[in-house]
């Protein structure tokens, strides 16, 4: 049942740049990256019970470094986008080491300020990062010699990718290693009595979880051509976690289609209101307030339950 | 000579403010276990509140703003803790959420309301004339401040040592269900101590207002600021707020004065080595 219904999705997914505008293969493409993103946050929050605030850290850091390569040093974007995401993840390790000698909310708070300490130094930093003027005038990758120029052929390089990094991130959750992982965050002290480290499984994960936010980052990079501190900020990061949030942690597809409808509230809200920080902290009371498991496991319920009635 | 002296009163003065910041979010996190991610922008609020009456009211006293508008963000406060938090008991990640949700609607509500430009607030007329101390020229609202900064700890102490209501508070904190049992009512002292915190906060914006003016991402400047502190002091400790406001008000003003572009990883430092080697925090209980 589930595969014939993803088969539609799958050829809506492929050929969308054949009978959508440019305006849409873009809202897309963005989608396509804000899923990966949020994906990537769902390891922590949904399948690890570590409620990261500060996931931006990652997709900025690992934009900066290609953007700082690449625009500066004149680097292949091969070679650069190795180093980044190689940077990226030894700095998930080094957080996910002091993060984790806290769990929840201690955990949180320390994400957070992490966090900001990386975004206070991309502004105050202006030798390297440029400040909060950005650093502008950054290329697409051209593999294989493909340009990337055109919205088409962005969308899909974007969709290789996220699908790529789809399949990895589910093969990791439905391994044995996955299973694992959700035994450390439904009974920690059971996990470590049965002999398993619960330290190295969350280490393990939070390194992955960094790892692809890194990628998600390339992705935003190469797209925008452009960064700004503001993608090191606490207000992207809790644009991911709400997305998670409100698709449902903890499932395959929620985070996605959350990332999806928080990307197009921003999109429409910001062509009829300037104030979205607004509107962002108002979904989110609304949505813990009144849908606190997600929409994706909220409207499955609401479908058994209708087929229960209909039978 | 002049440097360190002048930097080190800066220091005291700006752990002065912290203090002020994470007295409040340490008491709420101690004993309602909820990390109260609007308090950056309840010390914004109160920082704007207080720019805005001193702009239009050029009488106005600043102990009388910053006591109005303290009062102000505590009913704010007390009203947000009511209608929302108390509804997500149950769910402490609810909590956290619909905090930082909060803090998002108030630092844009203050855009919207007061504009990207800063507020600057004037030093009061009375304290801005130099105090001199053994040849060295201070100036004199910063001194002002620590002393309220100070003051601010030994009402605290006071009210939670030796008070009724704070040996309600130090009850609940310790045991809640036990608090509960012998019939403390636990979700009114939640009310109070936000509120207290809160209000305490929104003045503390207030008094920062001649050193740091009103604008736009103060909340954001100084919530990581009240979080390293309160880590590094341990959680829902006030003598550990107390301690590592003015710990982090140094390290952050020398290292912003030695080494401007590298500050904030310089405030990084102490909050490894407490993590790495005291997890619970300077002065915290474990298990927090």
């Amino acid at each position: 049942m589930k595969w014939i219904a993803a088969a539609p999705l799958a050829a809506l997914l492929l050929l969308l740049p054949f009978f959508a505008g440019d305006f849409y293969i873009n809202l897309a493409s963005q989608i396509l990256i804000a899923a990966v993103f949020a994906l990537s946050l769902n390891l922590l929050v949904g399948y690890g019970g570590m409620t990261s605030l500060g996931h931006a850290s990652y997709l900025g850091v690992a934009a900066y470094i290609s953007a700082q390569l690449t625009s500066r040093y004149g680097f292949g974007h091969g070679p650069a986008a190795i180093i980044s995401i190689c940077g990226t993840t030894v700095m998930a390790a080094f957080f996910g080491i002091i993060a984790l000698r806290a769990t929840g909310l201690g955990f949180l708070m320390i994400t957070l300020a992490l966090s900001q300490v990386l975004w206070g130094l991309a502004y105050r930093m202006s030798g390297v990062t440029n400040g909060d003027n950005g650093i502008a005038g950054l290329t697409r990758p051209m593999p294989f010699g493909i340009s990337l120029e055109s919205p088409a052929s962005f969308y899909w390089f974007a969709l290789i990718v996220a699908v790529f990094a789809f399949v990895m991130m589910a093969i990791f959750v439905s391994s044995a290693f996955g299973s694992s992982l959700r035994g450390v965050r439904d009974q920690p002290r059971r996990m470590a009595a049965l002999g398993f480290n619960p330290w190295m499984i969350r280490w393990i994960t939070f390194i992955y979880a960094g790892f692809w936010g890194g990628v998600s980052g390339l992705l935003y990079v190469y797209y925008n051509k452009y960064i700004h501190p503001t993608s090191l900020s606490t207000t992207s990061s809790a644009e991911a976690l709400l997305g998670v949030i409100a698709g449902g942690s903890g499932t395959l597809g929620g985070p996605a289609v959350g990332a999806a409808l928080v990307l197009l509230l921003k999109n429409y809200a910001s062509a009829y209101i300037e104030r979205w920080n607004m509107l962002l902290g108002l979904v989110f009371l609304f949505i813990v307030l009144v849908m606190p498991t997600g929409i994706v496991p909220g409207v499955s319920k609401l479908m058994t339950a209708l087929r229960r009635g209909s039978q | 000579m002049q440097f360190w002296i002048i930097q080190g009163l800066n220091s005291l003065s700006l752990g002065g403010l912290l203090f002020l910041l994470s007295s409040g979010f340490s008491l709420i996190f101690g004993l309602m276990r909820l990390a109260n991610l609007t308090h950056g922008a309840f010390f914004m609020l109160g920082a704007y509140f207080g720019a805005a009456a001193l702009r239009s009211y050029s009488g106005l006293n600043i102990w009388v703003a910053a006591l109005g508008a303290g009062i102000a963000v505590a009913a704010i406060g007390g009203l947000f803790e009511r209608l929302v938090l108390t509804r997500l008991k149950t769910n402490p990640l609810g909590q956290v959420l619909v905090t930082l949700g909060m803090s998002f609607i108030i630092s844009d509500a203050c855009l919207m309301l007061w504009g990207g430009d800063p507020i600057p607030v004037p030093t009061p007329h009375s304290l801005q004339s130099p105090t001199r101390v053994l040849g060295f020229v201070f100036p004199t609202y910063r001194l002002v401040l620590v002393a309220c900064a100070v003051a601010a700890a030994i009402v605290l102490y006071f009210m939670l040592e030796r008070t009724r209501l704070g040996a309600m508070i130090r009850a609940g904190v310790d045991d809640r269900q036990m608090a509960r049992a012998v019939g403390i009512p636990v979700s009114n002292l939640f009310t109070i101590v936000f509120c207290l915190g809160a209000g305490i906060a929104g003045a503390g914006g207030v008094l920062a207002g001649p050193v740091l003016s009103a604008y736009p991402g103060l909340d954001a400047d100084m919530l990581p600021l009240a979080l390293i502190v309160v880590i590094l002091g341990g959680i829902g400790s006030l003598l550990g707020a107390f301690v590592g406001s003015f710990i982090i008000g140094f390290v952050y003003t020398f290292g912003t004065a030695l080494f401007p572009e590298l500050a904030y990883i310089i405030l990084f430092l102490p909050m490894i080595f407490v993590i790495a080697f005291r997890p619970e925090g300077l002065f915290g209980r474990v298990g927090a």
